[in-house]
């Protein structure tokens, strides 16, 4: 789990031109949306282009993207019960 | 009807070198424009994280506007509705609508397609500065000075706007130039009446470098 969370951390920052953000920066249990990382609604669906393309998961419930996408942990969970799921 | 007004300030980004009211203030040569737009941003000490997920004909226009109003804009002066921004250029958002283009073949980029409309770039000044004002985004195959004139003057002339950015801001690939000037009803210290002749005089600056 540590590993991919740090992995996320380095596909965020890379997926969403963060250039002023450092992995280091971002808190396992951080919000990534408003009051945390700021990031906003079009940064939504790169997060879901990056699950797309790095994990090779489609989000199949849009109203389960703000439970996946609340914190870089939250995220790294959904990634884990996906592939267990399909392993 | 107040048929004169000036301009009171400009800046010009081409050939890599930033000029702001003639005199160059930046240059950085040898690099592809991205990491030029980096330079510049990093060059005047601006702190926007947004800049970074801007595409290149938004980068360029936000950059040339926070030139052009550094020390030279009295924002107290004016109400967000009186400050407008008319631009222009000949690409209109090719170079970012071929880039978008091309992750539509996998999976296509929801950042990218924000900014395949070239008015975005009025949009990220505005929001960078509240302004609030008309605004119009016009594409022609060169800078039209005679209009540019025409068409700011009858907004402030008509009292609908009290002061405007206006110019030039066009990329496409590896070409790029951007001629802002800022227009207000009162002289200031240097500043020049609005008249196409000196519109195209400070244009020429670009075309020549």
């Amino acid at each position: 789990m540590e590993k991919l969370m740090s992995d996320l951390k380095t596909q965020i920052i890379a997926q969403l031109n963060l250039q002023d953000t450092k992995p280091e920066d971002i808190g396992d249990d951080q919000p990534l949306f408003i009051e945390g990382l700021g990031l906003d609604s079009i940064d939504a669906l790169e997060l879901i282009v990056l699950l797309q393309q790095q994990y090779k998961i489609k989000l199949s419930n849009a109203e389960d993207g703000p439970k996946v996408f609340k914190t870089v942990r939250t995220m790294a969970e959904y990634i884990t019960a996906h592939q267990a799921q399909n392993a | 009807m107040k048929t004169e007004n000036y301009i009171t300030a400009s800046c010009v980004i081409n050939n890599n070198i930033v000029y702001k009211n003639g005199q160059p203030l930046f240059e950085e040569s040898g690099l592809e424009l991205p990491e030029f737009l980096l330079a510049v941003y990093r060059h005047f000490e601006l702190q926007y994280p947004k800049f970074h997920k801007m595409d290149n004909l938004s980068k360029l226009g936000w950059l040339a506007n926070e030139v052009l109003l550094q020390d030279n804009f009295d924002k107290e002066k004016y109400k967000p509705e009186d400050v407008g921004i008319v631009l222009s250029n000949a690409n209109a958002s090719l170079d970012t609508d071929i880039k978008y283009y091309e992750t539509t073949k996998t999976i296509a980029s929801p950042a990218q397609f924000v900014y395949t409309l070239p008015n975005i770039v009025i949009g990220e000044i505005s929001i960078r500065h509240c302004f609030k004002g008309e605004n119009a985004f016009f594409i022609s195959e060169e800078f039209d000075a005679g209009f540019i004139e025409q068409y700011v003057s009858n907004l402030i002339n008509n009292n609908i706007l009290q002061c405007c950015i206006c110019g030039w801001v066009d990329v496409f690939d590896s070409r790029y130039n951007a001629t802002l000037f800022l227009i207000e009803k009162d002289k200031s210290a240097n500043s020049v009446n609005f008249a196409k002749e000196n519109l195209n005089k400070i244009h020429q600056l670009k075309l020549s470098a």
